[in-house]
């Protein structure tokens, strides 16, 4: 890929500015994008007193781990953790049952019903009923206040069977089903020993979308959610970093105007402690699946 | 005569189904089963979470009847509509709604573009990676903690980009507390978040640019910045044109959660749209009914730029989605 545009590397004036303004504007999106992340670790394990004052920047300072004991002396965010661990794992579990064999079954050029339904799917991409019919149906079903309510309804994501599908398009010729039949295998089968197998990258991609939409959701319990101990983390995560509810040691409430910057450096240290440990999970799977990332993305893009 | 003619179609399909070889559904079902098995499961659950809410849409014009359920109670006509129309607040709504979301459109559709003709031009193949692992993570965290970490960063008194700003003379800024920061920070939160994801679609076009096109382009005697604006920019045109159809179906969409949760009363002048409101009319407020309006008339809106956009995008341009 780097191969045309090496072989093109030119030594005109215009291209050696070209060259520096590339290394410089390189360097600057690098910082912008990494910095934040980064600053946030470091702002984490330092003295609170240091951050604030502006005295960290480039490496942690005067190693304090006062945001995590409170952060792990907090039952909230352990309950949240538990609650969005149950919610992702057995969300995704559903999700993928339920995508995988739809995406190969539509993905079947002699099964003809198949531009209808795609048709079916597609639709609600663009249209909905929106946020009160939603919430009605859900109480009608009885999944208000229920922790089913944060696996049932988004058991389908329509732009992921649509990649699956184009997946499965790309990926099996019809001569391989063809073949399969001839062996006397049927759709189930052809589907279980052979489609699924070759399919892994695909899984991998799906399963990570799916998996990091459950971590991150935050709608499901705001609008549909009450009670406090089915919550998931993200609720939890809000009412620390946002609504700066108080920790159970009294500090990180920003306790008002009266409290002071005091309260207010250990309050931006706890945060900067949640924000790392909410994200880690997440942050970590993404290198190792990174390129199937980028494959899933592509697929979707030729045939979105 | 009558009974001729009723005979005939019949006939007819029957001939036509034999020269398929099949009788028509029954034979459909005994040979695919097996696929209708497997997706059905999928239809059952878009079914019922996406298409009851469809059908619960005539709420919007039924008084809500508490007893009666999804469906409603009497028919009001369009009572809400007007309600809605009517009310102080709709302009605001329009308005706010309106720019957010294109301010999100225009510069969050620039810069993935931008970077991607930049990641393209970076020599080596693992500086390449590097450059995109970085400016893709941000994307995988959550809403909540972007907020959060706007908090942090914004802070009046210690936040790191209040300090930043100082530098520059602006001493002690409430970012997150005023009107007129409050679309700017919204939007290239937006921008730090998703532009290097939403890179990728451009990456994977220009890889597939045929790489005789440089070469020629180089004997021509183009040097490296041409190369870029007269080969790499023409090959993205078709991509771009798929994405800002879509996008301009999400003219009225702005994120319900990222608002919602940078919201506060210093900034509700322009933080206020049509998502935040249906959820203080309709959730907290318990208005189903004039919820369900407001929510259906910002649907019709997206749809009906969907529509337009790929309309006008087919004439000009032969691309379109569908």
């Amino acid at each position: 890929m780097t191969g045309p545009i090496t072989a093109l590397r030119g030594n005109t004036p215009g291209d050696l500015v070209f060259k520096l303004v590339l290394a410089l504007s390189c360097g600057l999106v690098l910082l912008v994008a990494v910095y934040p992340i980064y600053f946030v670790v470091i702002a984490s394990v330092s003295d609170p007193t240091m951050v604030s004052t502006g005295q960290v920047w480039l490496a942690p300072r005067d190693i304090s781990w006062f945001g995590y004991e409170q952060i792990f002396a907090d039952s909230r965010i352990w309950n949240g953790y538990r609650n969005t661990l149950l919610y992702a794992v057995v969300g995704t579990a559903l999700n993928l049952l339920v995508t995988m064999p739809a995406a190969f079954a539509l993905s079947r050029r002699e099964f003809r019903p198949r531009r209808v339904l795609m048709f079916f799917f597609a639709f609600t991409m663009f249209f909905s009923g929106g946020l009160i019919p939603m919430y009605l149906l859900l109480r009608d079903l009885n999944l208000l206040d229920n922790w089913l309510v944060f696996i049932l309804p988004s058991a389908v994501n329509v732009f992921n069977l649509i990649i699956a599908r184009a997946f499965f398009e790309y990926s099996l010729p019809d001569d391989l089903h063809e073949a399969a039949s001839i062996d006397g295998a049927n759709y189930f089968q052809f589907f279980l020993k052979i489609a699924l197998p070759l399919s892994m990258p695909i899984l991998s991609v799906i399963g990570l979308y799916y998996l990091v939409q459950h971590w991150n959701d935050f709608f499901t319990g705001l609008v549909f959610v009450r009670d406090y101990s089915i919550q998931p983390l993200q609720i939890v995560l809000r009412d620390i970093l946002i609504s700066n509810q108080a920790f159970s040691g009294g500090a990180g409430g920003a306790g008002g105007a009266g409290a002071g910057s005091y309260a207010q450096q250990y309050a931006d240290q706890i945060k900067y402690g949640v924000i790392v440990v909410s994200t880690l999970p997440v942050i970590m799977l993404y290198p190792f699946l990174q390129r199937y990332f980028e494959k899933g993305v592509m697929i979707g893009a030729l045939k979105g | 005569m009558t009974a001729a003619t009723a005979v005939r179609p019949a006939g007819e399909r029957a001939m036509r189904a034999r020269r398929r070889g099949g009788a028509g559904p029954a034979r459909h079902f005994r040979r695919y089963w097996q696929l209708w098995v497997m997706v059905a499961p999928a239809i059952a659950f878009v079914a019922v979470f996406a298409y009851v809410p469809m059908y619960g849409l005539q709420l919007a014009f039924r008084e809500f009847d508490f007893t009666a359920g999804i469906t409603g109670g009497d028919w009001v006509g369009l009572k809400y509509f007007h309600q809605f129309f009517e009310s102080p607040q709709f302009w605001t709504l329009i308005r706010n709604t309106v720019v957010i979301s294109v301010s999100t459109l225009v510069v969050g559709f620039a810069a993935p573009i931008g970077l991607a003709l930049m990641i393209n031009q970076v020599v080596g193949r693992r500086r390449r990676k590097f450059l995109q692992t970085a400016t893709y993570l941000p994307h995988f965290i959550s809403i909540v903690v972007i907020v959060g970490m706007l908090q942090v960063f914004l802070s009046p008194t210690s936040g790191l980009i209040t300090r930043f700003a100082a530098l520059f003379g602006v001493e002690g800024a409430n970012f997150l507390g005023s009107e007129a920061a409050f679309v700017p920070v919204y939007v290239i939160s937006d921008v730090w978040q998703h532009a290097g994801w939403n890179s990728i679609i451009y990456l994977a076009a220009l890889s597939r640019v045929d790489p005789q096109l440089y070469e020629a382009a180089r004997i021509d005697g183009a040097g490296r910045f041409s190369i870029v604006r007269h080969v790499d920019v023409p090959a993205l045109v078709p991509t771009m044109i798929v994405l800002l159809i879509l996008n301009m179906g999400n003219v009225l969409n702005t994120g319900f959660e990222k608002i919602f949760l940078m919201q506060n009363p210093l900034n509700l002048g322009v933080s206020e749209v049509i998502a935040t409101y249906v959820y203080k009319i309709g959730i907290l407020a318990n208005q189903f009914s004039y919820a369900t309006a407001i929510g259906l008339f910002n649907t019709l809106i997206n749809f009906a730029f969907l529509l337009i956009a790929n309309q006008i995008a087919k004439r000009v341009s032969n691309t379109s989605l569908w």
